[in-house]
């Protein structure tokens, strides 16, 4: 895995993050697209994720939560709006409250994934687009404990590398 | 109106109100007020400078600045007769800083993709 480039920009509250797999993009496609392989990765390290439901078709919808070390719970869900395998997919992935349905008081952020094929593998492009800072803490909050958390994860995958 | 800290603190330390919200939601929604507001995270710009930048007319401009005002991304101060706009520092720095965190969590998962996909090679 390469990261091949990552974009902030404060003022459209958007991150566009690119990098590069060795594997097809029919490979990279499956890891988005079958729940057992996409609760390995959605979630951080300490926060596992399972998805409930997975309806990979447009309009479909999918129901998830993560768990943290001290079991507390943080459910969130996703709508598809575009799926155009192995190539494009788009989804709205919110916050749910404590029924695991989407809150209404919280809006969704708008993510868009692309693969394209390169002479090694596949590049994907993330494009995860917010409408406010208290948005982005939410959505950073299902799941995410703030520096420490993160680093420890880091020196975990040194030590495993 | 000015929006101060106070304003602001409340907004965003305490639960948005759906109000404040469809405010945001609003103000980010529209290509001009965005291009309004990263001009302004560059350099103070006076309304009339920004007028300039559009095909529109000033009352227009001003309208969009008054909408980005409203959800305390900006802030308008007279001086003389020009109307200053600058980004509201707070909520540029915030938006920062949580852009940096969403980063390092795309990093996290673009690994642990590279593992499953090895995984998945293992196997089949």
């Amino acid at each position: 895995m390469t990261v091949v480039s990552s974009k902030k920009d404060a003022s459209e509250l958007t991150l566009t993050f690119v990098t590069e797999f060795d594997a097809t993009p029919e490979d990279v496609w499956q890891v988005w697209s079958n729940p057992r392989l996409l609760e390995k990765w959605w979630g951080p390290y300490a926060y596992p994720a399972t998805f409930v439901r997975h309806d990979f078709v447009v309009g479909g919808e999918s129901r998830y939560f993560m768990t943290g070390p001290q079991g507390q719970i943080a459910p969130g869900w996703w709508c598809m709006e575009s799926i155009e395998p192995p190539r494009r997919l788009a989804f709205a992935n919110g916050v749910a409250g404590d029924d695991g349905e989407p809150r209404s008081d919280m809006p969704p952020m708008a993510a868009s994934m692309t693969l394209e094929a390169t002479s090694s593998g596949t590049r994907m492009t993330v494009v995860s687009r917010f409408i406010s800072t208290e948005q982005m803490e939410k959505y950073l909050e299902m799941g995410m404990e703030e520096g420490m958390g993160q680093a420890l994860t880091q020196i975990d995958a040194l030590l495993a590398a | 109106m000015e929006v101060g800290p106070l304003i602001y603190n409340q907004m965003v330390v305490d639960t948005l109100s759906d109000d404040e919200v469809d405010r945001l939601f609003h103000a980010l929604a529209d290509a001009t007020r965005r291009d309004i507001l990263r001009r302004s995270v560059a350099g103070e710009q006076c309304v009339s400078a920004l007028a300039g930048h559009y095909q529109m007319s000033f009352a227009a401009v001003q309208k969009h600045v008054a909408v980005l005002e409203r959800a305390s991304l900006v802030t308008k101060h007279k001086r003389g007769r020009e109307q200053i706009v600058r980004a509201y520092e707070p909520t540029v720095q915030r938006a920062r800083h949580l852009l940096e965190d969403i980063e390092e969590l795309w990093r996290q998962r673009a690994a642990r993709i590279s593992e499953v996909l090895a995984q998945q090679k293992g196997t089949s």
